[in-house]
């Protein structure tokens, strides 16, 4: 023992003396150290990563770097800008008449029955390294034949051994539109698209009833089949029609919806066995982007290496002003990816997360509400800061705020607080003043919001700043900024719709309402909790029917609900993305829309449907005006806020920049390994005297025992402790 | 022996056909298979027709239990029940509702759950044991008296304080191992010394307390007072003679649970990140995925019922008395 504590310190003064081994807390391998390697994690495995099927963030996080659809969003400009991804430009649509005559750009939208897109890709792109495409010496596939047998040794899509290339085509891209219509894949844009693809409806009645002929598991050809409104026209060239005028699909052009996915690919993992060993598309995607899944097991680890054959696209050279006084045009010119690996660690709690990003063991975090005041601190003018052990750290701090809104619904089809009487229009005013946004976001998000005015968020067209922006029937516009109606205000209101001090004028009977949303445990309880305070301020009473998303989900759409909580984040940066979320067709309870108030204004239909199909301009801005005011008027929602997000970043992460809808900006990142490592060495050099004391302890506190033990083990029968009688 | 063992395994039946039963009615009383699509299907622009398609590629469009449409035995056979849950029996997993084979992912994330719960039962039992013995040798002097207070102060303290407080103290403060992670190899030790220390010292102040209360039950026998008089040491009696005949209710703690240790430790996993069946089972619950929840229900009864069987054959080990009747 006495030698052991002797090496214990021994060791100890060696640290001590300012030797600086390698730290013994990195979970990474020794092989790792000073690679060009960022480092993040995941706390819940993605549930798809087949671009068909994908449509969450932490799934987009992977895949968008991994594929390559025809656009992309600039990394540094804003507003949000369309640019060439796989494609060589950003295709203009060429319109269409009933009768097919071509129709110039200025015409008018009733008169487009068609919009053409023609997208050319680049020559010269070629696929990562992959199984599905490996040939032999006479072109034939490796793996197109396997049997059952040929899979022993076989679990993941690194096991086996051949892999190789090809060019992309613009085939492929049509292959992956097909894709949606797939019986098996279920799309969650394909309702969606069927109403403006020429020809996919018709594509997946056609392949629903050839998949029907097919064994469960049979592979469904999609190569045999057409789509009247896609056509390749060249090697790199394909046309899209869509029906009308839709200049949203440019959007959705920038999605992993319409990345390319070879033929191939479906071949090779439709081959008996390999669904069986988790070998799928869904698992292991195929893409032509700057990075390939090399490791898949969302168990522990996934990685993302360098894709070898991805090259000709460099960093950008512009931006927005004070991008250049940031560094952010530093690398301008370079060619991408810098970064080349991309591990991401499971990692289910938020607070070994944090712990292990101050270690310096992740190169970037969020801040959650537990580390909020470790991380920041507010100045005297309100001003979010660093906090000092983070500016000692070197790390950075970025704010943005984020393209999704939160808001508290009134269902409209609701007798007490729905319709479009002046009664009612006045109860549901009354509850926006009176629930006070500003102090939510205080209090629940550490101030990270911006009180929402309207529906369309910062940085989205139609969003208007200033006096101009606000909702005039909750605020009032006093030195220079929006100032919440008061509470009396609210009271008058509510008096005026019948409910004097809260209660009904014609029976007395108190008003109660009900407030249906998702969630349960301590931090949803504090919120309803407020939620109750803040009606209770005008006198009504609120109930809070917590319950779980399906309940909740289910309540919505059968239009059980009074007052219901609910946010959207943006698909693309359009104002049509959110507007829509108030357009009578799109109503929950009658065509299963996204309407959840089921809110349905004609004046505001009408200026929907010819707001959707324009571009932006003051028109358009003018129209979008007169429809936020229009639900301001009638308050289906009380718009609550625009979440603010803040994130941290090492010293030695360069060139970020949050960005809201381009999801693929790992390749722009660059990092400064050998400052990673210099900063890890000196942060993490082990502790040990804790341990030499632990043991000292436990050694002091046995002695006494041992002693006892000897002495007893020595001493012989007591007289004094014998009985009487003895 | 035999006889008795399959007789066991033929009692075991009808209880595995009851969990099945009732986690099927537990879980289809919560969830609709509608509930379940919308979990999977996502967030975003869920449509019913997306809803039906997704219930028949998984067979939950199907009746529950009766099939009333169907004839003759396809009445019961033709259903959800029928189709998910009957081919446990012969151990076939299926595929969870995400695609993915089920028996594969079982027989991968089983070994980290065993790395973290066989090093914790072991080292946890040679201590426990020691410990208790050595308070029931000090019975009634300070040392018994103030760890009787100690395991009574760290059976008090939940099973997160430790987790949290070792991972600040020996990863963060201290900066001795990772805070958290799994490899595979011999870089997983690195990551099993935080958990499996946390594990044991965890469940020190409830096992030694129990052990120290089946020891001094049996330290005041005859037969120990017997062995003193002839001049035994004492490190002898405790060890020797005193474990071997508390072996009943020892054993009766600790073999049941030692097929169970594959199935993992749910907090210990998600804060050690560890991808083990712990946190496997409770994805599946947060994800609504009923394929994966009822296989590791049925294996964990099953892991039970063979847990209950060894410690019958092992009372016959340390007991002569006992016998398979």
């Amino acid at each position: 023992m006495v030698a052991f504590l002797k090496r214990v310190i021994v060791l100890a003064s060696v640290f001590a003396a300012g030797c600086s081994p390698a730290p013994w807390n990195n979970p990474y391998p020794a092989r790792d150290d000073g690679t060009n390697t960022l480092y993040s994690s995941f706390t819940e495995r993605p549930r798809h990563l087949d671009p068909v099927q994908s449509y969450a963030m932490n799934e987009f996080a992977l895949i968008a770097n991994i594929y390559q659809p025809p656009l992309q969003y600039h990394y540094l400009k804003r507003p949000y800008q369309l640019i060439p991804f796989a494609a060589t430009a950003v295709p203009q649509p060429e319109f269409f008449d009933v009768q097919g005559r071509r129709l110039p750009q200025n015409a008018r939208a009733q008169d487009i029955a068609y919009s053409d897109y023609v997208i050319r890709i680049r020559p010269g792109i070629r696929y990562q390294p992959h199984p599905a495409l490996a040939t032999d010496n006479q072109g034939r596939f490796v793996y197109h034949g396997l049997k059952r047998r040929d899979l022993a040794g076989i679990h993941a899509i690194g096991d086996f051994k051949e892999r190789g290339t090809r060019e992309l085509v613009a085939a492929d891209y049509v292959h992956q539109i097909k894709r949606l219509a797939h019986p098996r894949l279920h799309s969650p844009i394909m309702q969606l698209m069927s109403e403006y693809i020429v020809g996919l409806k018709e594509l997946a009645e056609q392949l629903a009833g050839e998949n029907k002929e097919l064994p469960r598991d049979g592979f469904l050809d999609l190569t045999k089949f057409d789509i009247a409104g896609v056509q390749v026209t060249d090697r790199y060239t394909y046309r899209v029609r869509v029906r009308g005028k839709y200049p949203q699909f440019l959007y959705w052009l920038a999605m992993p919806f319409f990345a390319p996915v070879p033929p191939e690919a479906d071949r090779f993992y439709a081959q008996p066995g390999l669904a069986q060993k988790n070998i799928t598309l869904d698992w292991f995607p195929i893409g032509t982007g700057p990075y390939m899944l090399t490791v898949n097991n969302p168990n522990r680890q996934m990685v993302l290496e360098r894709n070898p054959n991805y090259e000709g696209e460099l960093y950008p050279s512009e931006g927005e002003p004070g991008d250049a006084e940031e560094g952010l045009l530093r690398d301008a010119g370079k060619p991408l990816p810098f970064v080349d690996k991309v591990v991401y660690s499971l990692e289910k709690e938020q607070i070994p997360y944090w712990n292990k990003f101050l270690q310096g063991y992740y190169d970037t975090s969020g801040i959650s509400s537990d580390t909020f005041d470790e991380a920041v601190q507010f100045s005297g003018q309100g001003d979010v800061t660093l906090s000092d052990e983070m500016r000692k750290r070197g790390i950075r701090l970025q704010t943005s705020v984020g393209t999704t809104v939160f808001y508290l619904g009134f269902n409209m089809l609701d007798p007490v607080v729905g319709g479009y009487s002046e009664r009612a229009r006045k109860l549901r005013i009354a509850i926006s003043i009176a629930v006070d946004q500003e102090e939510f976001i205080s209090i629940f998000r550490n101030g990270r919001g911006v009180p929402a005015h309207g529906p369309i968020p910062p940085g989205i067209f139609g969003y208007r700043e200033g006096k101009d922006g606000i909702n005039p029937y909750v605020y009032d516009w006093k030195d220079g900024s929006p100032r919440r109606k008061s509470i009396e205000a609210a009271q008058r209101l509510l008096a005026q719709a019948g409910y004097p001090n809260g209660r009904n004028a014609k029976t007395g009977e108190p008003l109660l309402l009900n407030l249906d949303a998702a969630g349960a445990g301590p931090d949803s309880k504090a919120r309803f909790d407020w939620y109750v305070k803040q009606l209770d301020k005008i006198g009504v009473q609120l109930v809070v029917r917590a319950t779980d998303w399906n309940r909740f989900q289910d309540k919505v759409r059968k239009g059980n609900t009074q007052l219901y909580y609910l946010g959207w984040g943006a698909d693309y940066p359009d104002p049509e993305n959110f507007l829509f979320l108030l357009h009578g067709k799109q109503s929950k309870v009658k065509t299963a829309g996204e309407n959840a108030s089921n809110y349905v204004n004609r004046e505001f239909d009408s200026l929907f449907e010819q707001m959707k199909n324009m571009d932006n301009g003051p028109r358009r801005q003018a129209i979008i005006d007169r429809m936020v005011a229009v639900a301001c008027r009638d308050a289906p929602w009380v718009w609550s806020f625009f979440p603010k997000n803040f994130s941290l970043q090492h010293a030695w992460v360069f060139n970020s920049k949050p960005n809201q809808m381009a999801n693929n900006s790992l390749k722009y990142q660059r990092i400064d390994p050998a400052m990673r490592e210099k900063l890890r060495r000196e942060w993490n050099q082990p502790v040990l005297w804790p341990v030499a004391a632990l043991f000292l302890l436990l050694a002091l506190s046995i002695l006494p025992a041992v002693f006892m033990f000897r002495r007893r083990e020595r001493a012989t029968a007591r007289l004094d402790v014998l009985p009487e009688k003895a | 022996m035999i006889a008795y063992i399959i007789r066991r395994i033929a009692y075991a039946v009808p209880i595995l056909i009851g969990v099945n039963l009732i986690t099927f009615l537990l879980f289809f009383v919560v969830n609709s298979p509608d509930d379940m699509a919308r979990v999977h299907l996502g967030m975003k622009r869920v449509t019913p027709e997306a809803i039906v398609k997704w219930k028949q590629d998984r067979g939950y469009d199907k009746p529950l239990a009766f099939n009333s449409s169907a004839t003759g035995a396809a009445k019961l056979t033709d259903t959800i029940f029928f189709d998910k849950s009957v081919r446990l029996f012969v151990f076939e997993f299926g595929r969870s509702d995400q695609g993915r084979d089920i028996g594969y992912d079982i027989s991968t994330r089983m070994w980290p759950s065993l790395a973290i719960a066989l090093p914790v039962f072991l080292l946890g039992l040679v201590s426990y044991i020691t410990f208790a013995l050595l308070m029931a040798f000090f019975r009634a002097t300070y040392v018994d008296f103030w760890g009787v207070i100690l395991c009574v102060a760290m059976m008090s303290i939940s099973s997160l304080f430790y987790i949290i407080g070792g991972q600040f103290l020996v990863g963060k403060l201290f900066n001795l191992v990772p805070i958290s992670g799994y490899d595979v190899g011999a870089e997983a030790l690195k990551f099993l010394v935080l958990p499996v220390v946390v594990g044991v010292v965890g469940g020190i102040g409830s096992s030694t307390r129990w052990y120290r209360t089946i020891f001094l039950e049996e330290i005041n026998r005859d037969y120990v007072r017997t062995a003193r008089s002839k001049g035994v040491s004492e490190m002898r009696v405790l060890f020797r003679h005193v474990l071997q005949n508390a072996m009943i209710p020892v054993l009766t703690g600790v073999v049941v649970v030692i097929p169970l240790l594959f199935m993992g430790s749910l907090i210990t996993e998600a804060f050690f990140a560890i991808p083990g069946l712990g946190s496997y089972t409770i994805d599946a619950i947060n994800s609504q995925d009923f394929a994966v929840v009822r296989a590791m229900v049925f294996l964990g009864s099953v892991l039970y019922i063979v847990g209950l069987i060894l410690t019958d054959i092992s009372y016959t080990l340390v007991d002569p008395r006992v016998r398979f009747e």
